[in-house]
């Protein structure tokens, strides 16, 4: 046991817990973390590193670490953390990482959200220089949002300073209570600051549960804050760095302010035989207070002189300090036993090495945001250069000497000692050691960049805090160049792990994309659908009954619908209202038809094109009024066609007196199609007269039901008779029943999304997006009919004039017939000709095209596919080949009509 | 993550927005460019390397377009965006 009595302010004695690691149980108290646990039990070695397998311990007090690595198993399998981080709770049960930490093979049923703030003010760090930093913004009436990572506010403060006279603790105390009575003010334990961006847009992460043994239902375990600050304060501290020597990586080599602050925060000595090794004057506290915990110490110093204060306070405890003298090397096995010390190596004994080497401002979210560093050669740190607007850095952060001590002296810059370079460890969490840099530099790479990437130092979950620096200094020493010259590589958020659940908040599961559903997908559900997933929408694809496969669901689907009536729901075609006195001028900019001679009470088709000629929507044009159009798109494309017919009317069109709006969601659509359909309508509907003649295609007739607006259109993508049933969508479930029961008759048959497309393939219909791929002109598909050779200019136009848009090469899309009519061509499949001989022509085999679309016909009785191919309309007749598997399927190539040619169907 | 001011809302989070790219105008009369012409106003966009003039449309708020001089090296917003 290595508990120091008097000693742990963050340690709660009086109450016990237990924690397991590596299968042994270990008593704790509410305030130790795993790190405090294992050291005050002596527990140095704790797992093995990445790719050599050495052992590994704790050597820093904090995220620094780049060694403690856990797996914790219990309450919650969690790869990858750092024992100094993990505060116990009750049960806990960890073990040391060997080499790579493991995923939970569970579910993560915990809770994760996301809170979004704006603030005057965001003060980063909770240390003495945070703390005065809020308390100043609080006072001149700035809300203030604080954020600090550790458990406690006070940052690296050991308890043993004062601030103005009084114990530094108290002071903390009354800030926190000052700040804590400003009602404009949140101030946030557990919570780093991990990602700057740009405008004062910073993330940070709240740990809100893995603390507690007991955590209230319903709190969420993690939370990111997305806090937009008017001015940001950096007040992140400083992080102490080691020097590079041989075996430097042995457990029981730790930071000296690691052990420093071990003592005093929990109460724990990491050693009782203590070698301090510095460079710099702050490890002197470490070995003083150490000293006075009852260890016994050595300083070694690098520098030539030993600071005449420091010395003097260490002659009084009885360490002895010797000056000039480096640390060469390590001796013991798990745990270090003996230090080998000068030229000479003199062996040393002790169970703890603490190294210092300087310390490193924290000055990452000055380097998110692409603040530039300057080097001070003289403490050998990058400091904060010029000045980013709106960002202040302050304290140790900033590299400024601390205000408090006033003996300060120099520091010797250090990188490394003397000592074979294979075993100088830099990244020891990468197991890089100083030879790594060796012979990235003797491969010629002279940019830290390079350097890290070959190395792989700075890559691990610490990002190289305590590594970074030190490689920069070795590679500049081998490189024989400034430090300054090397400067940094980039500081990328984020600064510690966050977990991809933290940033995945409550946005997973159904909430993930949420799904957009029709008002009547519940008859859907209940009438067993198959659904597939269309855009953003979820729709019925088929409705297979018992015994049925989905070809057998959709051939009997197809033989109902053109045998008889089927139903379908149709509702998800986006849908736009077009109001103005200009909305027929801004239809006719917009499609290649005309749409400003289609008369009240009319439908037409129309082809929407970008301005390269090349198809990128379709629908139909419903005139309601001479000043209001109900236009229709592709389920999938209708957000891109709304948006891309706003940005026409606002930034080329401004003058047209024409609004847009979606109402997709307003209208359900049924569409009632086959031969039948008209005696299904009429008995429904019995106020219009829906005989060919009064009611004709490409029309439609407003009538009521019990009340209800509704709108009927003769409009078929089928080429059966159809009609199109519009209404509100709170009555769309009572008239969708209303229809079915009417059908009863005839057998009315709901049908899916996939008979759709058979039925419309069936009839040379091409959906955009499937038969198309924005290389298809309207002409390509055989849609010339629908290109207005009467209008000066409308989008895309001026592209059909283009030579190749004539070339007879072209590919066109035409239908394909599998000669032994039983295969069904998948669908991409390429399309290769043969040479005049009938051999496969040599590679490279000339592809003519590819089948686009492709199924079984229950009115052909044989599959048949679409396709494009070159010059396909002047091929017809032709036989070309499909490779599917290892064989070639022949296949004759049709027009793209292959049911009622003539539109006989079409009116009933 | 910028703020980007949208002229009628004030300024809002970077992905509130969608970009239109460089504000190139519909040529006044279509059929007199040369098919080369055309094409390079069909598929050619400047890329500058410093200010650039674009559209921008604040698609996830009150789905307004407007133009804006944005620099391309720094993600500035040079100007008050124009209505």
């Amino acid at each position: 046991m290595s508990r120091v009595e008097g000693y742990g302010w963050a340690v709660d004695r009086s109450r016990c817990l237990t924690v397991t690691v590596n299968g042994r149980t270990f008593p704790a108290h509410p305030g130790d973390t795993l790190a405090s646990v294992l050291l005050a039990h002596d527990v140095v070695a704790l797992g093995t590193s990445v790719t050599l397998g050495r052992p590994r311990g704790i050597t820093g007090a904090w995220t620094e670490d780049p060694t403690g690595l856990v797996q914790i198993e219990e309450p919650f399998p969690e790869p990858m953390l750092l024992a100094t981080t993990v505060e116990v709770t009750d049960g806990l049960v960890a073990r040391g990482v060997n080499g790579r930490g493991r995923l939970a093979q569970v579910p993560d049923h915990a809770r994760y959200d996301r809170r979004y703030t704006h603030t005057d003010v965001l003060v980063v760090g909770a240390g003495p220089a945070g703390l005065t930093a809020a308390r100043d913004a609080a006072r001149a009436g700035r809300s203030v949002v604080l954020v600090d990572d550790r458990p406690t506010p006070g940052g690296t403060l050991t308890g043993t300073e004062r601030i103005d006279g009084r114990p530094a603790r108290e002071v903390v105390d009354d800030v926190v209570a000052e700040l804590a009575a400003h009602p404009d003010v949140t101030h946030l334990q557990r919570t780093t600051a991990f990602g700057h961006y740009d405008d004062g847009f910073v993330l940070a992460l709240e740990r809100r549960t893995d603390h507690l043994t007991h955590a209230p239902a319903g709190r969420s375990r993690q939370r990111v804050h997305r806090i937009r600050a008017g001015r940001i304060v950096i007040a992140t501290g400083a992080i102490e760095r080691p020097v590079a020597f041989e075996d430097d990586d042995r457990p029981g080599v730790m930071l000296a302010s690691a052990a420093r602050d071990l003592v005093h925060r929990h109460g724990v000595l990491a050693g009782r035989e203590v070698v301090v090794a510095t460079t710099n004057d702050s490890a002197y506290a470490a070995a003083c207070d150490l000293a006075d915990a009852g260890a016994r110490v050595r300083v070694l110093d690098a520098r030539s002189e030993v600071p005449r204060g420091r010395a003097r306070r260490c002659a009084e405890r009885g360490v002895p300090v010797t000056a000039d003298t480096t640390v060469r090397g390590t001796r013991g096995s798990e745990r270090i036993t003996r230090v080998l010390v000068g030229d000479d190596r003199a062996e040393l004994p002790c169970d703890l090495l603490l190294v210092s080497g300087g310390w490193s401002p924290a000055v990452h979210l000055f380097g998110h945001v692409g603040g530039a560093l300057a080097y001070d050669a003289v403490r050998g740190a990058f400091v904060p250069g010029a000045p980013l607007p709106g960002v202040e850095v302050v304290g140790a952060a900033s590299g400024a000497p601390d205000p408090d001590d006033p003996e300060e002296t120099p520091p010797r810059v250090l990188w490394r000692t003397e000592g074979d370079p294979t075993r100088q460890f830099v990244d020891l969490a990468r197991d890089a050691t100083v030879d790594d840099i060796a012979r990235a530099v003797g491969a010629g790479m002279t940019h830290l960049e390079h350097v890290k990437r070959y190395t792989t130092i700075g890559t691990a979950h610490d990002q190289g805090r305590t590594s970074g620096l030190l490689a920069a200094g070795i590679t500049a020493e081998l490189l024989g160049r400034p430090v300054a010259d090397l400067g940094t590589t980039t500081f990328r958020p984020p600064y510690t792990p966050v977990a991809f659940a933290a940033l995945a908040g409550r946005e997973r599961g159904e909430l993930y994309d949420p799904v957009r559903t029709t008002a009547i997908h519940s008859r859907h559900v209940a009438a067993g659908a198959e659904f597939e997933d269309v855009g953003q929408w979820r729709r019925p694809r088929y409705y297979p009954r018992p015994g049925e496969d989905m070809t057998a669901a959709v051939l009997r689907e197809c033989a109902a619908v053109r045998g008889g009536v089927g139903i379908l729901d149709a509702s998800t075609l986006g849908t736009i209202d077009v109001q103005g006195p200009d909305a027929e001028v801004l239809l006719d900019h917009l499609y290649t038809n005309l749409m400003s001679t289609l008369r009240v009470g009319r439908v037409r088709y129309g082809v929407l094109c970008g301005h390269d000629g090349m198809v990128v929507d379709d629908g139909t044009v419903l005139r309601l009024a001479p000043d209001r159009f109900l236009v229709t798109t592709t389920t999938g494309n209708a957000a891109a066609v709304l948006d891309r017919m706003e940005q026409w009317v606002q930034t080329e069109w401004p003058h047209l007196r024409v609004r847009l709006t979606s109402v997709t969601d307003h209208w359900s659509v049924f569409a009632v199609v086959g031969p039948r359909s008209r005696a299904v309508i009429g008995r429904v509907f019995p106020g219009p007269d829906v005989s060919n003649d009064a009611f004709g295609f490409m029309t439609w007739q407003g009538t009521t039901l019990d009340g209800v607006p509704v709108r009927l259109a003769r409009i078929s993508f089928s080429g059966e008779l159809a009609y199109e049933v519009n209404v509100a969508s709170t009555y769309a479930p009572a008239l969708w029943d209303r229809l079915l029961a009417a059908g009863e008759p005839e057998g009315i048959t709901p049908y899916g999304t996939e008979t759709m497309h058979v039925l419309r393939a069936e009839k040379g219909y091409p959906i955009i997006g499937q038969d198309t791929d924005g290389t298809v002109s309207p002409h390509d598909l055989g849609l010339g009919w629908a290109v207005s050779a009467k209008k000066t200019d409308f989008v895309g136009r001026r592209s059909f004039a283009r030579a190749a848009n004539h070339d007879p090469a072209r590919k066109q899309l035409v239908s394909l017939l599998p000669t032994d009519a039983t295969t069904k061509l998948p669908e991409g499949s390429q399309i290769i000709g043969f040479q005049d001989d009938g051999a496969l022509p040599p590679p490279p085999v000339p592809m003519l095209g590819h089948v686009t679309s492709s199924y079984h016909s229950a009115e052909l009785g044989r599959p048949f596919a679409l396709a494009l191919v070159r010059a396909g309309r002047e091929r017809i007749g032709e036989v070309v080949h499909v490779p599917v598997g290892t064989a070639l399927v022949p296949a004759r190539i049709a027009a793209t009509v292959l049911v009622d040619p003539e539109g006989a169907r079409r009116d009933g | 993550m910028q703020l980007i001011p949208c002229p009628w809302c004030g300024p809002r989070e970077e992905t509130e927005f969608h970009p239109g790219g460089p504000a190139i105008p519909y040529p006044a009369d279509p059929a007199e460019l040369s098919d080369e012409a055309w094409a390079r106003f069909v598929f050619v966009r400047p890329n500058p390397k410093g200010p650039s003039t674009e559209w921008w449309s604040h698609a996830a708020g009150c789905r307004r377009w407007f133009t804006v001089l944005r620099d391309t090296r720094t993600h500035r917003f040079l100007t008050e965006p124009a209505r």
